[in-house]
This record gives structure tokens, C-alpha cells and sequence, in this order.
């Protein structure tokens, strides 16, 4: 089975030591990885902020890089929804990359659900000891059904107890580009979250997307938290 | 109504600072989220009755003209008026036209989001008529100076007990009553000598049907019944998008209609009024008019947000926006707010008028998944996103930044060369603690939030180095 590894631009560029921890599970399960190097992104910002032609450019080149491959595997929800979701939207117009982006769309897979679903990951390496908390990522819940992947993968660690937070489901207020244009309100969400997260008593918040991951370890830190661990779920899966 | 959605930031700003609003604000989690999910899972199978209800108001819109023709007839033929109205204006000169007419020199009126788009109260007045808003919360607005509704369910919903004490109490000079009982009672009071004396009453239209030329009122408050029946002339007043085929649609709604707006199974009253008082009939206007709006809506048909017209108007949608949770209907400066108003308010006004609305938005699509008639919101708010980049209505850095982004990322080589840079240099940037406090070009980010520093290597290049390890073992 050849799995093509998407590592997303934020993982490529602010946490690359994600897409190694992803790495290491996908071939804990089996998988053989293929990591196409041309690889940047996947166009979601452009797509999300009116450029469509930024964005039908970068999908056109990533279809190319992972359509040979079994599958396209991601360490997100945001970046594997726009291809799943969105692409075909990219395309509507252009029948022959629309086959294409289909084709590669239903073989589109976030991590937590690609271990759970394709590859039956039954023991995780992690040892993680400690009570964490879970934060759905919009896209990963709302348009790939990410909810019960990342906590089966939990229950996997003796050492973890999940207690689940008020409104896991609420968004952080990253947005992309919303959380620049519109940092107070964004600073407003994450707050709430920040409270949500201490509420829970949690030692970490585990997460799927980094967007998500920066807007929140970047407003407990600027609350002055700086205890509270913000890990992605590939990290303290795979372990150090 | 006045329009103030470029000042959307300024609100936004004020209104997360108003500790009073922020605790009113609290309110929507328990009376509408909560309540919704409860009412919703009485339902068998509330997807397929959404997919149903979607289907109902996307078949009305397919055709339109046919429906609204249908209805015309049929409503004529039971004896009531039917108007067109192109523009805002044209509500106004209609109500005016009609109430010269009948001599009515005082008006009644429940609740019409439409009619705030023409600002009516404003312009009955302005001709010398009397008007008085008769849904409780318009009623608070009214005499509040016609302060701008903040929901399209809950007008009044910014609004504290404490404030509506305080306000009836001035207005109305009476003692300051505590008790909500006592407030509802003191309104029911003093509305109730309103409605014997109007002339006339002006309602909205949750939908009109057009096999039988019927409004459809959906109220918990009696107000509308009162309104619509007591004066010898109605005046039904809504946008042309709200034609649903037969009654049997209107059924599939109401299904999804109250449960989604304030998670009631059915609301308190349901008025179907058709055609004009008949013989032997002991109630019902004498005079029946109905005022079709189109004010832009026929142009967002024919555009790619038309999905956009299958809304009825629940507000679950702001309800369960973390944005509009967090500063309120007034930010977004006109009379629809949220998530739809965001869609609806650049389609009416104007693009250019309401240049942050589409993009106040995380896309979360929280508003998507609960959406009763499966509007896709955030698709819609994308679209109008690329016609702002497309007409050059977002600034010039951030539209080069885009294109600039795209180009560095559609070149492999020159994107990992320039990303080792820039990551090496955030990394110092981010000091001992690897949070950099204040980020250079980044200030909305940093204003409020640290910026976790990159790791200072990027994924590709260590990835690449460790292929080349293996390789050379």
C-alpha cells in the first residue's frame, strides 16, 4: 500500500517534527510512505480569501504529485477537507481535472481516520502519561466526520485520560486569514477556548490542524499559561 | 434602515467591550442552541426532513415566476390586492398610498424584517401617520428611539430585563416594574388600547402560499393575529423569495421553522389568512393587500449566492456562529446579521457597502450543518469573497500577498529556498521562549496572541537530508 504523505504547509514549515510523528504511524501500520518533494500547498488560502486562480493553479499541481499514489494521507483536517470537499468546486468547469480530483478526493484521507478506518492501528507507540483534552477542528469534524478517529486512538494509551471540554466543537477563531484581518474577534475566540481548556483541568489540549494549534498555544501563552501543553494528536501518538 | 456595515470592526470592537451586551449575549446558548438540539430530536430523521424542507424551498425558487403569478391570481380571487414592489422605496409609497386611501390614520404592526429594509415605521410617520410595533421586542426597539433590531427572531435580544425595566418605566411612567410577567402584562396593557383603536394592520409573511393565495404567520405572541384581524385593512408585506408552492410545503417547513429558530415543536400560533372578510364571516380584514418585495432579490437569484433565497428566517444560524455570539447583531451593521446577513446585506446593498461582511467569517460552517433548509453558507460567503478579489474591493497587500503566496508555491525549489530563510529567521525571531511577541506584518495576530515560533527547519529539507543519510548508508 503506497501512501502518498501530504505534510501540509504549516506542518512543513512551523512543526515539522508532526509530519515525522506521522510518518512513524503510518508505517507502524504498514503503509509504504511516499513524500512527493515538490509538494507546497494545497490552496486553501487562496480558495478561502476570492483568488480561485491561485488556487485551481496549486490543486492542479497536487493532483498531479499524489494521484499515482493508493492514497493521499495529511496530518489535517482543513487541508484533506479542501481536497475532498472543495476541489471538485475548483474544477467544476474543467471535466478532465474534475475525473482527476475525484479520483484522488475519494482516496483523501486525514490521519487519525486513515489509521482507524484503512490501516486498523491497533497499538499506538505514544506514552504519553496524563489527562488531555480534545479540540475538533471545524473542517476535520464538519466536512470529514473527524470526531470519534482521534479519541478510539486515545483509548489507545493507557497513560491518557481524556476529559472533554464545554463546546469541543466551538471554533478557536483561527479562520486562516481571519485571524490576522480580524485578530480581536479571533483573540476573543481563542480566549474562550483558553477558558473552556483550563476549565477542563486538562495537562494538554490535543488537536488535529495547526492552524488551530498555533491560534490557541498563542493565546494561553499570552495569557500567561504557559503549563498547558498544546500537542498534536500525531505527536503524542507516535511519541517521542 | 441606515446603513452601517463598514463600520463593522468599530462595532465589533465596542460590543466586546460592552460587558452588559457580552452578558445578554450568554442568552443564546440556552434559549436557542440548547433548546434546538432538545426539539430536534423528536424528529425521526431530521436530515431527511431537512433535505425535504430544502427541496420544498428550492422547487419555489426554480420557478418563481410561475408561483408568484399563481399567487396573485389566486389571492385576487379572493378578494385581496396584490402589489409589486421594486425598490425599498416602493414599500413605502405603497403603505403610504394605502393607508391615504383608507383614511387610516393609525397603524398597527407585528413584526416584518422587510419592512426595516425600507425603514416604514420612519416613513409612516414622516407622513404624519401613527405606527406602533406590536411583537414585544420591536415594541422595546420603537419606543427605545427605533434603536436597529440585533436578531431577526429576538430583536430585543441585546437587551437586558433590567434595561426593558428601566425603559418601560420612563416611557410609559409607571412604576419600574422586576418580573418579566409583570413587563409582558404592562406591554399587553398598554398595547392592547392600540389595537382597538388602529385603522389598519401591517404584517409580514413567514411564506405566502400560492395554490391558495395565503400569508402564513409563525408567532409565539398573538400579536400578529390581533394585528391582522382587528383593523379593517391588512397589509402583508415580504420579499418575493418567501412563495412556497402549496400548504403541504408550508407543513414540511413548519416541521424544520419553529425547532430551528427558538427549539419549540410548533410555536405558539400559526395564522393562515386568506382573502378578505366574506359574507357571514365574523372576523378577517375587510381589505386585504399584499406587497410582494423584490429590492434586489431577483438580481441574488440570478447570481451564484441565489441559494441564499431558500432562507425562512430562523436564525439558527447566528445563533450558533461563534462570531455573531461574540459581538452581537448590531456589528454587522444592517437589518440581517450573522452568517446570512453576510450573504444577504452585500447582496442588497451593494458589495462595496458591506466590504468586511464576507469575510467576518472563520468558515467554520457551523451555520451550514444547522441550517434547516441547507443553505451553504460558507460557500456562499467564499463566492462573494472571489468577487471582492476579482472586483479589487480587498486591499492591494492582500491581494499581492495572495498572489504572491501561490506563485513562491507553484515554484517547488524557490519555496523551499526562501522558506529555510524564513523560517530560520522566525525562529529567532521567537527568542528563549520560541514566541515571537510582535510579529512584522503579522500585528493583527500578535496584538492579542503570541505567534508559537516555527521550529527553524522545515519538514522538506529534513526530510530530504534523511533520504540522503539512507541513501549514502
Amino acid at each position: 500500500m503506497r501512501v502518498g504523505f501530504f505534510v501540509t504547509c504549516l506542518v512543513d514549515l512551523m512543526r515539522p517534527a508532526i509530519g515525522f510523528a506521522a510518518i512513524r504511524l503510518l508505517e507502524a501500520g504498514g503503509a509504504e510512505i511516499f513524500v512527493p518533494p515538490t509538494q507546497t500547498c494545497c490552496g486553501q488560502p487562496g480558495y478561502n480569501s476570492g483568488d480561485r486562480a491561485g488556487a485551481i493553479a496549486l490543486a492542479r499541481k497536487l493532483v498531479g504529485e499524489f494521484e499515482a499514489c493508493d492514497y493521499l494521507v495529511a496530518p489535517s483536517g482543513s487541508c484533506t477537507g479542501m481536497i475532498k470537499t472543495h476541489y471538485a468546486d475548483l474544477f467544476r468547469d474543467d471535466p478532465a481535472m474534475l475525473g482527476r480530483a475525484e479520483a484522488l478526493a475519494a482516496r483523501t484521507f486525514e490521519l487519525t481516520d486513515f489509521l482507524v478506518n484503512v490501516l486498523k492501528l491497533d497499538a499506538v507507540p505514544g506514552t504519553f502519561t496524563g489527562t488531555v483534552t480534545y479540540h475538533d477542528s471545524c473542517a476535520g469534524l464538519r466536512e470529514m466526520g473527524i470526531k470519534q478517529q482521534p479519541r478510539a486512538l486515545l483509548a489507545r494509551m493507557p497513560g491518557v485520560k481524556l476529559t472533554e471540554m464545554t463546546e469541543c466543537e466551538t471554533c478557536c477563531g483561527f479562520g486562516g486569514t481571519f485571524s490576522i484581518k480580524y485578530g480581536e474577534i479571533a483573540t476573543r475566540l481563542a480566549d474562550n477556548k483558553c477558558a473552556q481548556i483550563a476549565a477542563s483541568g486538562a495537562d494538554a489540549v490535543v488537536l488535529g490542524d495547526l492552524g488551530c494549534m498555533l491560534n490557541i498555544e498563542g493565546r494561553l501563552r499570552r495569557r500567561g499559561d504557559s503549563r498547558t501543553r498544546v500537542l498534536h494528536i500525531a505527536e503524542l501518538l507516535a511519541g517521542g | 434602515m441606515q446603513i452601517a456595515s463598514m463600520h463593522f470592526k468599530e462595532r465589533a470592537h465596542d460590543n466586546m467591550g460592552n460587558a452588559q451586551l457580552q452578558g445578554n449575549l450568554q442568552k443564546i446558548k440556552g434559549k436557542f442552541v440548547a433548546k434546538r438540539r432538545e426539539s430536534l430530536a423528536e424528529l425521526d430523521d431530521f436530515e431527511a426532513t431537512r433535505e425535504a424542507a430544502r427541496v420544498v424551498r428550492q422547487r419555489a425558487l426554480d420557478d418563481l415566476d410561475v408561483w408568484l403569478e399563481m399567487f396573485e391570481r389566486n389571492a385576487t380571487t379572493r378578494g385581496a390586492t396584490v402589489l409589486w414592489a421594486e425598490t425599498p422605496a416602493d414599500v413605502n409609497l405603497h403603505v403610504l398610498a394605502i393607508a391615504a386611501r383608507h383614511g387610516a390614520g393609525k397603524i398597527i404592526k407585528s413584526k416584518s424584517m422587510v419592512s426595516e429594509e425600507s425603514a416604514l415605521d420612519r416613513a409612516i410617520e414622516g407622513a404624519g401617520r401613527k405606527v406602533v410595533e406590536t411583537d414585544l421586542g420591536e415594541y422595546i426597539l420603537q419606543i427605545n428611539d427605533y434603536e436597529p433590531p440585533s436578531h431577526i427572531i429576538g430583536p430585543a435580544l441585546h437587551k437586558s430585563k433590567e434595561e426593558v425595566s428601566d425603559l418601560f418605566a420612563r416611557v410609559h411612567g409607571t412604576a419600574r416594574k422586576m418580573e418579566i410577567n409583570e413587563l409582558c402584562l404592562e406591554a399587553r396593557q398598554v398595547l392592547r388600547k392600540h389595537y382597538l383603536a388602529a385603522d389598519m394592520g401591517i404584517s409580514g409573511g413567514n411564506f405566502f402560499v400560492a395554490e391558495t393565495g395565503s400569508v402564513v404567520l409563525v408567532t409565539n405572541e398573538g400579536n400578529a393575529t390581533l394585528t391582522t384581524t382587528l383593523p379593517d385593512v391588512h397589509v402583508a408585506i415580504s420579499g418575493i423569495e418567501k412563495i412556497v408552492p402549496t400548504l403541504e410545503d408550508v407543513a414540511t417547513l413548519m416541521r424544520v421553522l419553529p425547532r430551528s429558530a427558538t427549539g419549540q415543536s410548533i410555536s405558539n400560533y400559526v395564522d393562515v389568512l386568506t382573502g378578505t372578510r366574506g359574507e357571514g364571516e365574523f372576523h378577517g380584514a375587510r381589505h386585504m393587500y399584499f406587497i410582494l418585495v423584490d429590492a434586489g432579490r431577483s438580481a441574488v437569484l440570478a447570481s451564484e449566492v441565489s441559494e441564499a433565497l431558500r432562507c425562512i428566517r430562523c436564525g439558527a444560524c447566528m445563533n450558533h456562529c461563534p462570531v455573531y455570539q461574540n459581538i452581537g447583531g448590531h456589528s454587522y451593521g444592517w437589518v440581517y446579521p450573522g452568517p446570512i446577513g453576510s450573504i444577504l446585506t452585500p447582496s442588497y446593498i451593494g458589495l462595496e457597502n458591506a466590504l468586511d461582511l464576507p469575510q467576518a467569517s472563520t468558515l467554520c460552517n457551523q451555520c451550514g450543518v444547522v441550517c434547516p433548509v441547507k443553505i451553504p453558507l460558507p460557500d456562499l460567503l467564499r463566492k462573494l469573497r472571489e468577487q471582492q478579489f476579482a472586483r479589487r474591493l480587498r486591499p492591494w497587500p492582500e491581494r499581492a500577498g495572495l498572489r504572491a503566496w501561490s506563485w513562491l508555491a507553484l515554484r517547488p525549489r524557490l519555496f523551499g529556498a526562501l522558506t529555510r530563510i524564513g523560517v530560520r529567521m522566525l525562529r529567532w525571531l521567537g527568542g528563549r521562549d520560541a514566541l515571537i511577541h510582535r510579529l512584522p506584518l503579522g500585528g493583527g495576530w500578535t496584538e492579542g496572541r503570541d505567534m508559537p515560533a516555527p521550529a527553524g527547519r522545515t519538514f522538506r529539507e529534513l526530510y530530504a537530508g534523511r533520504r540522503a543519510d539512507g541513501a549514502g548508508r
